[in-house]
C-alpha cells in the first residue's frame, strides 16, 4: 500500500466514529430489559433515601405516642387496632416513630454500607491480585495461598467477634465488611492479570522502558476494569444482606439509627399485630437485592459478550 | 489416596491454627477485663479470681495455656454464665442446631438436585424458568425475611385446605418434635435448595450434551435410564465439591433460624454470648464452627476425590 493509500484511509477512517468497548456494552446493558428496570428502581430507591428528609414531615426518631404500632389508613384489615392517619405512609412502629421515613433511613444506612465496603474490598482486592498476578512465581504462590487460608476462615464470626469488642461501633462495621469481601475480588484480578501479563501490548510497554508500577497502572488495572465492575455490582448485595443479617441479630446498626435488618427484626417480633412493620423493609430490601443481581447479571452479558 | 488424605488433613492444622490464634488474640484487643462490674471488688479478691483464671500471668503464656486446653476439647469457662464451662453449653446446643442442620442439608439436597435435573430437562422451556426463577428468590431473599412470613402463614393465619385446618407452631423445641422442626428446616433449606438447583441444571446441561450420553442413547437406552443411570451420576459429583461452603451457610443460617423460632441450639448460644459480651462463649463457638466447617470441606474434598475416576492420585 502507498503511502498516499494509506494517508487517505487514515483520513477516512477518522470521519467513521468509531464505537468503544463501553459504547458497545451499554448499548447491550440499555437493551436487556431486567437490568434497565433494575436501574430505574434502584435509581428511585436511592432518590428516596437521598432525599428522604425533604418527603415526610416526620423526623426518623420522632416519637409520637398517640399512634403506636398503627397501620397505614390504606391498610384494610379489620383486625387492625387503630389507623395512623397523616402523612404516616407505611404506618408507625412500636414506639410510635414513622415507618416511611425509618425504612428510607435504613436505605441510606444499607446503601452506604453497600458502597463503603464495596470500595474498601475493591482497593485492597485489585492492589492484592494484580501484584500477585503481575510478580508471579513464588511470591504469587505465597499470596494466593494466604488468601486461601482465608477463604476457609468463617468470615462472619470473625466480624462478629470484631463487632462484640468493638462495642458495635458501626464504622469499624462498614470497614470490617469490605475486609472479608476482598478475597474473591483478589482472585478474579489475579486471574485476569495473569493473561494479560502475557499479551503483546504489556511487552511493548516493557520494551519502551515502562517501569513495573508504571505498567501495572497504565495498562494491567484498565484492563481488569470490566470483571471487577460486574464483580463490584454482585458484591454491594452480598454487604448489603451481611450488615442486615448481623444487623438483625443486634450486631450491627445501633439505637435510634436505623437499617433494614434493625426493622426486620423489630418488625418480625410484632408480625400478628402489626404486619406492616415487616412488610415494607423486607420488600424494599428484597427489591433492591433483586435489583443489584439483576443489573450484575446484566453487566455480565454486557461486558463479556461472548459468555453468553 | 491414604497420603493425599494425611496432606489434606495435616494442611487443615494450620488454619485451624491461624482462626484460633486469630479468635484468641481479638478477644484480648476487647477493652475492659471480663470480671469487671459496677462494684468494686477488693483487690485481693480480684487478685485471687484472676489467677484462678490465669489472667495475671503474660498473654502468649495465656494463649499457650488456651491452645494447650483446646486440645483436650476444653475451652474454658463461661464468663456469664456461671457454673458452666463452654464446652457443656455447646454439649447442649449440639443436638438440637445438629438435627436443623442435617435435615436442612438432606431436604436441600433432595429438593435441589430434583429441581435442577427437572430444569436441566426442560431447557429454556416453562418449567427452567419457573425453577431458575425460583432460584433467583432463593439466593436473594435472605432467611430473616423469609422466617417470619413464613411463620406468619402457616403458624398465624394457619393453612386450610382441603377441611383440615394445618398450623404449625412457630417457635420453640419441645423435644424435637416433627411439627416444630418443618418451619425452621424449610427456612434453612430454602436457599440452599436454591444455589443446588442451580449448580445441577449447570452440570446436568452439560452431562445431557456429552458424548458418553449421545452414545448411551445410541445403543438404544431408554431415555429415563440415560437420565438416571448416566447423566444424573456424573451432574451430582460436582455438588459434593459445594459441601463444604454449604455447611458454611447452613451455619450461618442457623444462627437466625433458631433466634427466630426460639430453638435452644448453639446459634442462639452464641448470639446471646455475643449480646452479653460473654467472651470465652464467642470465642469458643466460633472455634467450633470453624473446625466443622474445615472439618467438612475436608470431607468434601475427599469424598470428590474418591467418587472422581478422572482425579488421580499421583505424586
Amino acid at each position: 500500500m502507498t503511502h498516499a493509500a494509506t494517508a487517505d484511509l487514515m483520513q477516512r477512517a477518522q470521519g467513521v466514529k468509531g464505537r468503544s468497548l463501553w459504547v458497545d456494552a451499554s448499548r447491550r446493558l440499555v437493551r436487556n430489559k431486567a437490568a434497565l428496570v433494575s436501574m430505574i428502581v434502584l435509581g428511585i430507591i436511592t432518590l428516596l433515601a437521598i432525599f428522604a428528609p425533604l418527603l415526610s414531615p416526620y423526623a426518623y426518631d420522632y416519637q409520637d405516642y398517640s399512634v403506636v404500632s398503627c397501620g397505614p389508613d390504606w391498610w384494610h384489615d379489620p383486625s387492625i387496632v387503630c389507623h395512623a392517619g397523616g402523612s404516616h405512609w407505611f404506618g408507625t412502629d412500636s414506639l410510635g416513630r414513622d415507618l416511611f421515613v425509618r425504612v428510607l433511613y435504613g436505605a441510606r444506612v444499607s446503601m452506604a454500607v453497600g458502597l463503603v465496603a464495596s470500595i474498601v474490598s475493591l482497593m485492597i482486592g485489585v492492589v492484592y491480585g494484580a501484584t500477585a498476578g503481575f510478580f508471579g512465581g513464588r511470591i504469587d504462590e505465597l499470596m494466593m495461598r494466604f488468601v486461601d487460608i482465608l477463604y476457609s476462615l468463617p468470615f462472619i464470626f470473625f466480624v462478629i467477634i470484631l463487632m462484640v469488642i468493638s462495642n458495635n461501633n458501626f464504622i469499624l462495621l462498614f470497614v470490617a465488611i469490605g475486609a472479608v469481601q476482598w478475597l474473591t475480588m483478589a482472585r478474579i484480578v489475579r486471574g485476569q492479570t495473569l493473561s494479560l501479563k502475557q499479551t503483546e501490548f504489556i511487552e511493548a510497554a516493557r520494551a519502551s522502558g515502562v517501569g513495573t508500577f508504571g505498567i501495572i497502572r497504565r495498562h494491567i488495572v484498565p484492563n481488569v476494569v470490566g470483571p471487577v465492575i460486574i464483580y463490584m455490582t454482585l458484591s454491594i448485595p452480598a454487604v448489603i444482606l451481611a450488615e442486615s443479617f448481623l444487623s438483625f441479630l443486634g450486631l450491627g446498626i445501633q439505637p435510634p439509627y436505623t437499617s433494614w435488618g434493625v426493622l426486620i427484626a423489630e418488625g418480625s417480633d410484632v408480625l400478628e399485630i402489626a404486619p406492616w412493620m415487616l412488610v415494607f423493609p423486607a420488600a424494599f430490601m428484597a427489591i433492591t437485592l433483586f435489583c443489584f443481581n439483576f443489573i450484575g447479571d446484566g453487566l455480565r452479558d454486557a461486558l463479556d459478550p461472548k459468555d453468553r | 489416596m491414604l497420603s493425599y488424605a494425611i496432606r489434606r488433613v495435616l494442611g487443615a492444622i494450620p488454619t485451624l491454627l491461624i482462626i484460633v490464634t486469630l479468635a484468641f488474640f481479638m478477644m484480648h484487643l476487647a477493652p475492659g477485663g471480663p470480671f469487671d462490674s459496677q462494684r468494686r471488688l477488693p483487690p485481693e479478691i480480684e487478685k485471687n479470681i484472676e489467677a484462678a483464671y490465669n489472667l495475671d500471668k503474660p498473654v502468649y503464656q495465656q494463649y499457650l495455656i488456651y491452645v494447650g486446653r483446646l486440645m483436650h476439647g476444653d475451652f474454658g469457662p463461661s464468663i456469664k454464665n456461671k457454673d458452666f464451662t463452654v464446652s457443656q453449653l455447646i454439649g447442649v446446643g449440639l443436638p438440637v442446631s445438629m438435627r436443623l442442620g442435617i435435615s436442612a442439608m438432606l431436604l436441600a439436597i433432595v429438593f435441589g438436585t430434583t429441581l435442577g435435573a427437572v430444569a436441566a430437562l426442560n431447557q429454556n422451556r416453562g418449567g427452567d424458568f419457573t425453577v431458575m426463577a425460583f432460584a433467583m428468590a432463593g439466593i436473594t431473599i435472605p432467611t430473616f425475611v423469609t422466617a417470619p412470613i413464613l411463620a406468619l402463614i402457616f403458624g398465624v393465619y394457619g393453612l386450610h385446605v382441603f377441611g383440615a385446618d394445618i398450623t404449625l407452631p412457630v417457635g420453640g423445641w419441645d423435644g424435637g418434635k416433627l411439627a416444630n422442626m418443618i418451619l425452621p428446616v424449610t427456612v434453612l433449606a430454602l436457599p440452599q435448595i436454591a444455589i443446588i438447583s442451580r449448580l445441577m441444571r449447570g452440570s446436568m446441561i452439560e452431562a445431557m450434551h456429552s458424548n458418553y450420553v449421545r452414545t448411551a442413547r445410541a445403543k438404544g437406552l431408554p431415555s429415563h435410564l440415560v437420565i438416571v443411570r448416566h447423566a444424573l451420576r456424573a451432574a451430582m459429583l460436582p455438588l459434593v465439591s459445594y459441601l463444604g461452603p454449604a455447611t458454611a451457610d447452613i451455619v450461618t443460617g442457623s444462627l437466625v433460624v433458631e433466634q427466630i423460632f426460639g430453638l435452644p441450639g448453639i446459634g442462639r448460644y452464641f448470639v446471646l454470648s455475643a449480646l452479653n459480651r460473654d467472651y470465652t462463649l464467642v470465642m469458643g463457638v466460633v472455634i467450633f464452627y470453624a473446625a466443622i466447617i474445615i472439618a467438612l470441606n475436608l470431607v468434601a474434598d475427599l469424598l470428590y476425590r474418591v467418587l472422581d475416576p478422572r482425579v488421580s492420585f499421583g505424586k
